[in-house]
Formats: C-alpha cells, structure tokens, sequence
C-alpha cells in the first residue's frame, strides 16, 4: 500500500529518530528506505517484545523512537508492552501491519483478523485503521495527537499477505 | 545449587561496581541486583527496573546506549532474566554499542521465588552442566567478554572492564541470597520515567 520511501518520508517528517522492528513481507521492503533516510536509524530486534523494551531505553534516552511490527508480533509483545505503556506510562507510538486484511490469499481464515483489534482494544492502545493510500497523513495525525496527549498510540496498517 | 563453582558474594559484586562507576554512568539493574542495588542507594542516573517485564533489562539499556552514545551505560541482569531474552545477546551487538556493558549475576535459580533451579543451571539439566553464557556472548559478538567468581578478582579488574571497548558482556558467579525477596518498587514507575529523561536529556520535551 505504501512505498518505503514514502514511510521513511513520513517518519521523518514525525520526528522519529529511531525505528525497531522486525520485518515481514509489507514492512520488511520498507526498511531500506529507513536505513538511508538521514536522521533515522533502523534497530532491528530480534523478537517484538524486545522491540518495546528497546524504545523505552530510547525514549528515556532522549530519542523519539517507533515500533514497527506485525500484529503477530503484538500478541507476542504482550507483558513487554504491558510493563512500558502501562507502568511506565512511555507514550511509544507503533505502527503495526495488520497481516490478511486485504485478502487471505495466503492465508485463508488467518485468525490476525479475529483477535488484533481486540488485542489493541484490550492493551488499551488508540489506534487508527489504516487499510487505503489516502491516509498515509492519517498516521502522522493520529501520531501527533498522541503525542500531544502523551499518550501511547497505533497506527494499524492493512496488508495482503503473510 | 548443585554445583561447586567458586561465587561472590552479589552484594559485595554490586558494591564494587557501586564504588567504581563514574558518576556519570548510567545503572540499569534489574530483579535480585535492583534490590541490592538500591540498598547501596541509588542516583538519579540509576535505573532500577522496578515495575519490570522480566527480561527485558539489557533491551532497555541497549535503547539509553543508542539514545546516549557519550555515556557509559551499565546494566546488571540476572541468570533467569538473560534466559528470558537471550536474542537480546544477538540484538545488542548488531547494534554494537561501544558503550554498554552488560553484567549477567549467575546463581544458577530464580532467587525470589524460592530458589527453584533455572533451566540453565546445572541442576535442571539432564547433562548436569551449566549453560555456557560465556559461549553464547562470545558467538553472540559482543567485543570484550569477561568472566569473575572471584570477589577480589572483580575488584581488581572493574575498572578495566569498564573501561573495555563495548559491548562488554561479564559474567559474575554469585551466591544466592536465601529468602531473599523481590525488589520493591521506590516510588510512582511514571514519575521516576519522566525524570529520568529529563535528567538524561535537558531540554528534551
């Protein structure tokens, strides 16, 4: 749905410093475009809920890191997430592809579909849908608002395969 | 513990490095070493990781290295914590920090709820060897690797390991601490993130 340079354009643009993440195959072609983006780094961790304890270091830091994961990768995320967002309190924003959203060619009856939105629901995190090219701004909006707020927040991106 | 591996004492561990760090280090401990840790009294530099995700310690210490790459940054894990997280060995030196060290205290069990054997401890393995976290660092690439169970050796050596070019992994055999208890937290977890921030970082919103 969006190219990498058009993600690193819009993280830059947010003021994010540094993305970790793990790859899959929507987010995974992004990367390139972060690691050469001035003014953005690109840590790559080796399970997701490392992701989450390594942008509270970051943002304790001083820096304004981002999580960019899959959504299997929040259900993994889980007593990570729920100990930086919620005992800490660290506003982190994420962006968390939402595998099977706009077609189960690959995977026919992904259960991603049954529980992400829940799972979000449950942690308590605000998140945007985002399932067309025409809301690419949308997330920086929302990323804004919850910064605004000091709050942690998600961005929910449609993808169309595993 | 069911082996006969010569250990430190882990207050007297953590009292060494508590006397050799630079005042502008920044501590990071987590679980039996954040008790300990705040019982020698922690700075506003200190990190002690209480509320905690068990595990997650040297993934937070990797993030303030990145995000403070002037200062040194020290983080004390425990043995079962490491096994909770090992790709954390592997994320650290694909990053490659120059400037962390990473302590694992090894006693070989979960020290505060009662003791039971981790499963890489020599007794809750079939072999009856201890897991060799010496061997993991090492092939994991971190670039200075140490190793003390001796408290008089540490002592000697501290300042050269803090000084090593990281990422520094040292691993420490230390006694338990029988009936030893969780670390409580030392105020509001939120508060004490902001302020530490703001301590880091001057000006950063």
């Amino acid at each position: 749905m969006f190219t990498g340079s058009q993600i690193a354009d819009l993280f830059t643009s947010m003021g994010i410093t540094h993305v970790v993440s793990i790859a899959d195959s929507t987010l995974g072609p992004w990367h390139p475009a972060i690691e050469q983006a001035p003014g953005l780094r690109l840590v790559r961790v080796c399970r997701e809920g490392e992701a989450w304890a390594v942008a509270a270091g970051l943002y304790l830091g001083g820096a304004t890191p981002l999580v960019l994961i899959q959504c299997t990768g929040l259900f993994e995320s889980g007593d990570a997430l729920r100990n930086v967002l919620h005992d800490w309190k660290l506003p982190i924003f994420a962006v968390i592809g939402y595998r099977s959203y706009l077609n189960q060619d690959t995977l026919p009856g992904d259960t991603c579909l049954v529980f992400t939105e829940p799972v979000l629901d449950a942690w308590r995190i605000d998140y945007r849908l985002i399932t067309t090219p025409t809301q690419l701004d949308e997330i920086r909006q929302h990323y804004v608002a919850c910064r605004e707020a000091g709050r942690a927040g998600a961005a929910l991106v449609a993808e169309g395969k595993a | 513990m069911s082996d006969d591996r010569s250990r430190m004492p882990l207050r007297e561990a953590m009292a060494a490095l508590h006397r050799a760090r630079r005042a502008d280090d920044m501590i990071v401990t987590s679980m039996g070493a954040a008790r300990e840790w705040m019982a020698l009294g922690a700075g506003p530099l200190d990190l002690p990781l209480v509320p905690s995700s068990m595990g997650t310690a040297p993934s937070i210490g990797l993030g303030i290295a990145l995000a403070q790459p002037r200062r040194r940054v020290i983080v004390v894990n425990g043995d079962g914590a490491m096994l909770m997280n090992l790709g954390a060995l592997v994320t650290i030196t694909a990053a490659a920090p120059a400037n962390l060290t990473l302590i694992l205290e090894d006693n070989g069990i979960y020290e505060v709820t009662g003791a039971q054997p981790t499963p890489g401890s020599a007794a809750a393995r079939a072999d009856g060897t201890n897991v060799d976290f010496l061997g993991m660092a090492r092939a994991s690439g971190f670039t200075s690797v140490f190793h003390f169970a001796e408290l008089a050796e540490w002592e000697r050596a501290i300042d050269e390991v803090l000084a090593a070019t990281g990422p520094t992994f040292v691993l420490l055999d230390v006694s338990s601490v029988p009936g030893s208890k969780g670390p409580r937290s030392p105020g509001p977890a939120a508060a004490r993130a902001l302020a530490l921030r703001r301590t880091l970082s001057p000006g950063v919103v």
